[in-house]
């Protein structure tokens, strides 16, 4: 196994070919350069994501940038404040629909903590969910990296990822039924428990999955090409970090050590043993370093979880909360009221306001919920971390050139469906 | 967790600038007069000790029928000392206005733009407040309580040599 943590320690000094350390090198007095507006998407084949951009451009540099979102505006909140809270859990699994079992899971706690039933959840649910959920992250890593390259050029290290997180879907299938919009979480615990032997085919996927990072690892990261379009390009500083609201993968790669798991843990995860990757720089190439290292460290928790997961319920066991069992829906008339109630009005949410944040996989996701009592919320926000990530889109742009407006765009990874909700 | 900050800003502002303050689910809010609200968010982020360094979310909620209408909710978070807080502050539909964070967090440009499109909550000193999820031609605010759900707004073109 190539080994990235070197990479990411490295002092040695980065080599900027391509990159716009001295822009004012490149330019060419001779040339009349007047500002130019240039119109890039909403749908363009090199973007990471519905978006459109409005560049002025001098030459190829850019002078201001105006990112316009919104493509993919499909009124989470307002639907969600018409749906019982279980009814969320589909709309979730559309936010960031790479990772949509981060989003169940971050929802899912957002409203325990409002009913009162964090603790209560059982330990079995709290792996399987810390499980599922680290699957999603790897896979929501993969399509941000392959795209990342693919729209470079190398469309090899795309397939290869590919070809990973399939298998990853594969098994995430079996588990909820749905390849990509699970809907698996329930409040309370989770709808279904791990099929038999699934959890010996997730440590082969897990191994031939490694096998994947290490011949990806190859291919990119000592590529002449790839590191002269990444290396120096996008810098974010830590100031930044804090002043743009940044979290995630890019928050770490500017050096910024948080990770909610480790620095507020939720679910089991303060058991566990994993490293959080920063970077030393804060451009492309070290939000690039940041992902494949969490991957690494990503694996490292679900091997953990799969040794240390009890066995026992998977969700808890209170009847306003969850469904009863079929077998008791079928034949009781209790438990057919209970199953009738929770369907029809929904699991009623003592009035109050919480804001519950989780790791998600582009970042700090938060739910921020209004209850007033009924079974559907008030008001159900989404903090979406691509929303915050994206907005420093109109700081880093100025000053680089047209090139540089992909890698940078696709290491910042924005997420339509997330960030316009 | 976080009453280290209810408590240093009830020391410092003790000319009814904080309205309310307390604490659920393990959250710690404060309600904050509006015009205060800015200087609050300055004291928050460049004090020692509450040390806000992260802006986290903005957005707004409509408390139809309760007075004020809106409260502009902030969520801040410290990195050097992990401590969270939430701010609030009533605005009203007649004057529905508010000071910018810009100034403090550069982030809030975004999420000030959205609750003005969302909401129609305005923010004073806003360098860029133009619709960010919606379409430039919308007519009304989508999350207020007395917009429909089924209600639907046709696409309206775009004149030509119309620039937004």
């Amino acid at each position: 196994m190539a080994n990235t943590t070197d990479i990411l320690s490295a002092t040695a000094p980065r080599r900027v070919v391509l990159g716009v350390q001295e822009t004012s090198d490149f330019d060419a007095p001779d040339l009349p350069s007047e500002p130019m507006p240039l119109n890039m998407g909403p749908s363009h084949p090199a973007m990471h994501g519905t978006v459109r951009m409005v560049l002025e451009v001098e030459g190829e540099k850019i002078t201001s940038a105006d990112v316009q979102i919104g493509y993919l505006h499909r009124c989470f909140e307002k639907e969600a404040e018409c749906a019982t809270y279980t009814q969320i859990f589909p709309y979730t699994d559309r936010l960031n629909y790479v990772s949509p079992m981060l989003n169940n899971v971050g929802y899912a706690i957002a409203v325990e903590k409002l009913l009162g039933i964090e603790k209560q959840v059982p330990e079995r649910a709290q792996f399987i969910r810390v499980i599922v959920g680290e699957i999603a992250r790897i896979s929501d890593h993969l399509t941000c990296l392959g795209a990342g390259a693919m729209e470079l050029g190398a469309f090899t290290p795309f397939l290869y990822n590919v070809k990973f997180r399939e298998w990853l879907w594969e098994l995430l299938e079996e588990v909820s039924g749905a390849r990509l919009t699970h809907s698996y979480v329930r409040v309370g615990g989770v709808s279904g428990d791990l099929p038999d032997g699934w959890m010996d085919r997730l440590r082969d996927v897990l191994e031939r999955g490694r096998g994947v990072l290490s011949e990806v690892d190859k291919l990119l990261t000592r590529n002449r090409i790839f590191r002269d379009r990444m290396d120096g390009i996008g810098i974010i500083s830590k100031e930044d970090v804090g002043a743009w609201g940044l979290s995630g993968p890019v928050a770490r790669s500017a050096g910024v050590a948080y990770d909610v798991r480790k620095d507020h843990p939720y679910l089991v995860y303060d058991r566990f043993d994993f490293d959080v990757p920063i970077g030393s720089v804060g451009d492309n190439f070290d939000r690039f370093a940041v992902r494949v290292e969490e991957m690494h460290q990503s694996m490292r928790i679900i091997e953990q979880a799969m040794d240390m997961i009890p066995a026992g319920p998977i969700i808890i066991n209170d009847p306003r909360i969850a469904l009863p069992p079929k077998t008791e829906t079928y034949n009781s008339i209790e438990a057919m009221i209970g199953h009738f109630k929770l369907i029809m009005d929904g699991i009623h949410v003592p009035a109050g306001e919480v804001y519950s944040f989780t790791e998600g996989g582009c970042g700090e996701l938060g739910f921020y919920i209004v209850s007033d009592g009924t079974g559907r919320p008030w008001k159900c926000r989404v903090r979406p971390p691509s929303f915050a990530n994206t907005a420093i889109m109109t700081k880093l742009l100025p000053g680089l050139f047209i090139a540089d407006v992909v890698p940078t765009f696709g290491m910042i990874n924005m997420i339509g469906g997330e960030c316009d909700r | 967790m976080a009453q280290i900050v209810l408590d240093r800003l009830k020391e410092h502002f003790k000319a009814g600038e904080i309205l309310e303050t307390g604490s659920q689910h393990g959250n710690e809010w404060v309600r904050v007069q509006r015009d205060s609200w800015q200087a609050v968010a300055q004291f928050l982020r460049d004090d020692a000790v509450t040390a806000m360094d992260m802006f986290t979310d903005l957005t707004a909620v409509d408390r139809f029928v309760r007075e004020p209408r809106f409260d502009v909710v902030l969520h801040l978070y410290s990195l050097t000392r992990k401590h969270r807080v939430r701010l609030y502050a009533g605005v009203p539909e007649h004057d529905c206005i508010v000071d910018t964070l810009c100034a403090v967090w550069p982030g809030a440009n975004w999420f000030e733009r959205e609750a003005y499109d969302l909401y129609g909550v305005r923010f004073r000193g806003h360098p860029d407040l133009r619709r960010i999820l919606m379409y430039p031609e919308f007519v009304g605010h989508p999350l207020r309580k007395d917009y429909p759900k089924e209600k639907r707004q046709p696409l309206v073109r775009r004149l030509p040599g119309q620039v937004d």
